[in-house]
Parts: structure tokens; sequence; C-alpha cells
């Protein structure tokens, strides 16, 4: 789960990681002007949305008075934010504002799970405010790594060494190592899968600072945070993606026009290539999970079609323990309890295919034998409609 | 022969008193695994699905020598301590079924097994895996399966199955399929499995199915350098748009790392076919199976 830059702050101060002062966030210009009356009458205005390269984008400005800053929060909120990580753009609903910093260095300090080593792995660079997969294709040797043992945990002498390697000023490595024992502390206290502090800020006042923080929590350990929970709704970018994670189902929008529910994560990967290949345009990936029954299958049509954009379906189900043509009445049924105008292609493999198959043929339901012929079907109906 | 399991494993049922671990209990006795005991805690004494119930894991393995387990207990119950607790009792193969265990939690599970050295972990949110004929551990379905000469070892559940399925009815039965699982840190990766089918002599050609996320396939592609055997890949998750989670927890395109193009070139640098579609596959493992009867 992704958190905005200001609750990633308000985390990691918990944890004493320093951060610049803030007045809080702003909805309207109102809030924002009188944010910036609280501190002192200059701040920076900082679009929260979901993204890297904000600034570039229009959506972080500095306000050299209330005033100011009322007119250029004015701009940013209701903006629709377009970065060159979200190119459709985001619309921006909050802003925080900060206090004014002079920067006269920045670094880069990041945390992520490395699978290859099986460890969380500490990144420093003395490479700061740029995109870091940038700096790592260009001059990888400008990048230091430390991978973190789980079970002794953090050495000081690790950490020197890390920002040593790194090249970071000598002047400024004791603090960057507190820097960096606090940030790794509150990312295993939060169950984080990203921490990035994309500059850390050296200042003319000599404090090393969150200038910005990203920050991911492991959806796997939720269930341990109940303090997380008002950061779940908010922090959803998409209706249709909001209500399926409410119901614990696996659904990813894509923008195409063939709405996809299959079981299991690598056969509903599988089956959006084959939609591709055949010509087709996915609009999403849904994992209906095992079982398939009635109601569940129901519900996941449902939130497909609640996408408008869908003008056929295909349901691809893998019988295995539970029986295809168990599966085949619970699709008729869902399919029958719910008003549908679209095309939808059924195809049943495994235990008992060849009887739910018949039971299918029975039904208003367009059947396919084969995964591949399922989506030529699917991709001729819904190409041929347009 | 097969891999990591076969006739002679004994299995413990971690979870054994829930909904799903005591219908795929039910499910693994049918299919004539071994299943000698189960363990909830609390529940001790009682018999269920046939198999006498422990209170721990160290009960179930000394009263009935039991060398292997199955999980079952779900992620909020502490899966992952569950695993541990398996380890200690000096079970040498652990099966983790459980989807969503934190990933904080599985970096602690895999660094405390690394130093013991003594348990192999498959999974978490893994299938499990199967010998056809012989024994199976977890949630695959037997029917499909039949005994023969390929290898399976898959990232994912469903589309081992489809595979699986295609392969048998077209005549080509397995050794053993193992699921490896979805998840970004599990116990057992492909360059763990690759060199177990390398070395079994029943196994003759080998059915590798990754996705998208990580490097896992990457890193099999280098060790398939060095191997004897025939490979085929698959990749699943090639139109999968970047920085999304497909799905399982491991299956995200991040930067320039876990993409299709990358896993397919290592690969086929390799030397190994990759199906374009899992229609593909048997086709490509009968061409290798004849190739080597044809060289005899």
């Amino acid at each position: 789960m992704k958190i905005h830059e200001y609750q990633a702050k308000q985390l990691l101060a918990q944890y004493g990681v320093a951060v610049p002062r803030n007045a809080g966030i702003a909805k309207t210009p109102a809030e924002a002007r009188a944010a910036v009356e609280a501190l002192g009458g200059s701040g920076v205005i900082k679009a929260q949305v979901h993204s890297g390269g904000r600034g570039k984008a229009g959506g972080i400005k500095v306000a050299k008075s209330p005033e100011e800053a009322e007119k250029i929060s004015g701009e940013i909120l209701g903006m629709l934010l377009k970065t060159h990580q979200v190119p459709d753009g985001l619309i921006v609903e909050t802003v925080l504002v900060e206090e004014p910093i002079e920067i006269v260095k920045e670094y880069y300090l990041g945390i992520v799970p490395d699978r290859d080593s099986q460890r969380d792995v500490l990144i420093v660079s003395a490479k700061g405010g740029m995109d870091i997969e940038a700096v790592a294709e260009e001059d990888p040797d400008a990048i230091a790594r430390l991978p973190v043992d789980p079970i002794e945990g953090l050495r000081d002498y690790a950490l020197r060494q890390v920002c040593y390697d790194a090249k970071l000023d000598a002047s400024v490595v004791n603090k960057a190592v507190v820097f960096l024992r606090q940030l790794y502390n509150a990312y295993v206290a939060s169950d984080g899968c990203l921490a990035e502090i994309n500059p850390l800020a050296v200042t003319a006042d000599g404090r090393v600072l969150a200038a910005d923080a990203k920050f991911q929590i492991d959806d796997s350990a939720l269930f341990r945070h109940p303090e997380f929970a008002e950061y779940a709704e908010e922090n959803e970018d998409d209706e249709i993606e909001a209500r399926a994670h409410k119901q614990d189902i696996a659904y990813v929008r894509l923008g195409g026009d063939i709405g996809i529910i299959c079981n299991g994560a690598g056969l509903t990967m599988t089956t959006m290539d084959e939609v591709k290949r055949a010509g087709g345009n996915p609009a999403d990936f849904l994992d209906v999970g095992g079982g398939a029954q009635a109601d569940r299958v129901r519900e996941c049509l449902s939130i497909v079609l609640s996408d408008t954009n869908v003008k056929g379906v295909l349901i691809n189900i893998f019988g295995g323990i539970t029986r295809c043509d168990e599966v085949a009445k619970g699709v008729i049924s869902a399919s029958e309890q719910l008003t549908i105008t679209v095309p939808i292609v059924v195809r049943l493999a495994g235990t008992r295919a060849e009887e739910g198959a018949a039971i299918l043929a029975q039904s208003s339901l367009i059947p396919a034998g084969t995964m591949q012929e399922a989506a030529a079907k699917i991709v001729t109906l819904v190409n041929g409609a347009a | 022969m097969s891999i990591l399991i076969d006739e002679n494993t004994r299995v413990v049922v971690q979870g054994i008193t829930g909904r799903d671990g005591g219908f795929h209990t039910s499910q693994m006795i049918e299919y004539g695994t071994r299943v000698v005991a189960g363990t909830t805690p609390g529940k001790g004494g009682q018999v269920a699905q046939g198999v006498p119930v422990f209170n721990t894991v160290r009960d179930a393995v000394r009263e009935t020598g039991a060398n292997a387990s199955v999980i079952f207990v779900p992620a909020k119950l502490n899966a992952a301590d569950a695993i541990l607790e398996a380890a200690d009792a000096g079970v040498e193969l652990v099966v983790c079924i459980t989807e969503g265990v934190p990933t904080e939690d599985m970096i602690k599970v895999n660094a405390v097994l690394k130093s013991r050295g003594r348990t192999r972990l498959v999974g978490p949110n893994c299938p499990g895996l199967i010998s056809p004929g012989k024994c199976k551990i977890g949630i695959i379905p037997g029917s499909i399966f039949t005994p023969g000469p390929v290898g399976l070892v898959s990232r994912s559940g469903t589309l081992t199955y489809e595979i699986a399925d295609e392969l048998t009815r077209n005549g080509m039965g397995q050794s053993s399929g193992v699921g490896i699982g979805g998840d970004p840190m599990i116990g057992t990766t492909f360059i763990d499995v690759l060199p177990m089918f390398e070395a079994d002599p029943d196994t003759k050609v080998i059915v590798m199915v990754g996705e998208i996320g990580g490097s896992d396939e990457e890193h099999g592609a280098e060790y398939i350098k060095q191997m004897t055997k025939p490979v085929i890949g698959f990749i699943g998750g090639r139109t999968a748009p970047p920085g999304k989670r497909m799905g399982h927890a491991g299956a995200i395109i991040s930067g320039n790392t876990g993409t299709p193009q990358a896993k397919v070139a290592a690969l086929e640098a390799a030397g190994v076919p990759v199906a374009d579609t899992t229609h593909d596959i048997p086709a490509l493992v009968r061409a290798a199976l004849d190739r080597l009867l044809a060289a005899g």
C-alpha cells in the first residue's frame, strides 16, 4: 500500500527521523494560506499524489507570502497532475505545507526487500534528487548497498561503511548513520516494503532532513497494523479497484475493453497475454481465487462489468479439486442474476471439463475448449462489434 | 524416482482441523500420501480425517516419525511461526501453502532456516508438490497428473495445472511437480529445484514456468547452462504493465527488474526454447524427448 508523503513523514517522525517542520495538510486555498501564516509567512506547497516527479510536473511550489500560498494552492488543488510515472495524471486533492529549506547537498537513501539476497537492503547514493533507476544505469558505482542480516540487525560500522562507499561527505556521515538507523527502525516496525528518501537534504544550517519521503507498506502485513486502516481507503486511486480490494479480490484495472476473470494469478496473467496475442486489449486482471463459487463469481463479474469500457468478458477457470461441472453451474447462475449485455466466453478445463462444457452448452454463455480458442473468440466478438 | 517426496514421505499437517487443512488432508490421503499426523494447538488427542492430532509438531514427530510438514495455518495466525516450529522439530521438508505471509517474517524465517541448514522450505503461497502415483503434499489436484519423464517447476498454481493437464492429455507424464510459490521471499527457487531434476534419473525433460517479477528465472537460466537435460521455458505476464502487482505478491515489474523480456532473453541465451503460449509446451517437450530417444 502506497501512502502519501505527508503520511510517510508523520510515520517516520514517530521514529525520530528528521523531517522539515510543517503546518499540516490543506484541502482548500484558505487552509493553505493559514498554514503558511503558521509557518511564519513563507512555505512550500506540495501536491499529495502517489507519484514521483511532482516538482517537474508543477505540483510543488514555494509561496513567499500567505497571499501567494492561497493563489498557488488554488492552482495546484484540483489540478490533474501528469508526471512521467503517471502520464494519465492524478487529481490533486491535498497539499502539504512545509517550511522552506535551503538545500546545499542532496543525497539518496532507500530500503527495499531484495529478493536475490532474501534480505532488506539499504541503498545509499551521493546522487540525490534524481531518478535512482537512471543513476543505477548511468553510474552504478555511485550507489552503495547494505543487505541487512535480520537476526544481527544493523551495525554502526556497516552503516558508516555504506555511507563512505556512497561517497557522502565525511562531515555528514555520522548524521546520516543516525538517520539510516531510524529509517530502518520505522521500516521494520511498520512492515515497510519501500522507504525512499529522495532527496535527503543537507541544509545551509547543517541539518540532515527528509526533504521528500516515499513509503509503502506490505499489504500482507496490514492485518497487524490497525493504525494504517485509515490510510487504506484514501490511498486507492481507482474506484473499481477500491471496491474489489475491499472484498479481497485481486483486481487490477488495465484500461482495455475485454474483461478477464480467471482463477490463480499465473493463469490470469497468461490469459491476459493470450487476449493481447489475439489482438485484444484486456480491461483488467482479476483472480477469483480458489473454489469459484457462484456468489464469488457473481461479484467478480459485477466488478468487471462496472468498468464501462468492457465490451466482452472472458472467463477462464481451471477446475482442479473444484470440479468443472460445479464451476459451470456457478458461472451460469452468476450470469443469470446480473443484467448482461456483452458477450461472455467461458473456458473450463481440468477435472470434469466435458461435463462442464455440456452444462454451458445449454446457456447463453459462449463455450471455448482451450484458452487460445477462448481468447480468439472474445476478441472477434468485441472487435467485430466495434 | 522423483524429487523431494515419494511413497516413503511421512507428512504432518499443521492446521489440520481448519477447513482447508481438513479438506486437503482427506484429498492427500485419497491420493495415497502417508499423512501420519496433524497439529492444532489445544486439540491434541483428537482425531481428524482419521489422523491423530497433536498440540505441537515436536510431539507429532516424536510419536509418528513425520519427516515432512504441510502448513495450512492462516497468515493471521502466524504461519511464519509454524514454519519455524516444524524446523525446530527436525522436519526436513516444510511446505507452506499459506498466502499472505508478511515479507519481513519471511526474511527472518529464511535467515533462520539458512543458519540451521537442515530444513528445506517450499513456499509460502504455493500449491505444494506432487510425485505422481506416489505422494502429493498441498492442494495440487492429483487427477491431472500421471507418472512420466517430465519434471515441472513453477511459480504459479493453476498455470501449472493447465500445463500438467496438457502434458498428461498428450501422453507425457511427470516425474515430480513443484510449485515454488508466487511470493517475493520464498524458501525454494528455480536454482534449488533444477539441480534435483538434473540428478533424478527418472526426469528426462524439465518444464520451468516463470512469471514477471524478480530475477529467479535469470538465475535459473545461468544454472541451466551447465545442465545436461533439456529445459523448456514459459513466462506468464508478458503483457503486464510495469509497476502493477499481478495478484502474486512477487509478480511485479519494478523499474528495470522483473521484465518478461529479460527473462525470455536469459532463458534463450541458455538454449531454452521459451513457449509463446502454453499450448506449444507439449510439442516442445515431445521434440526434446524424441531427440533424446534418437540420441539413444
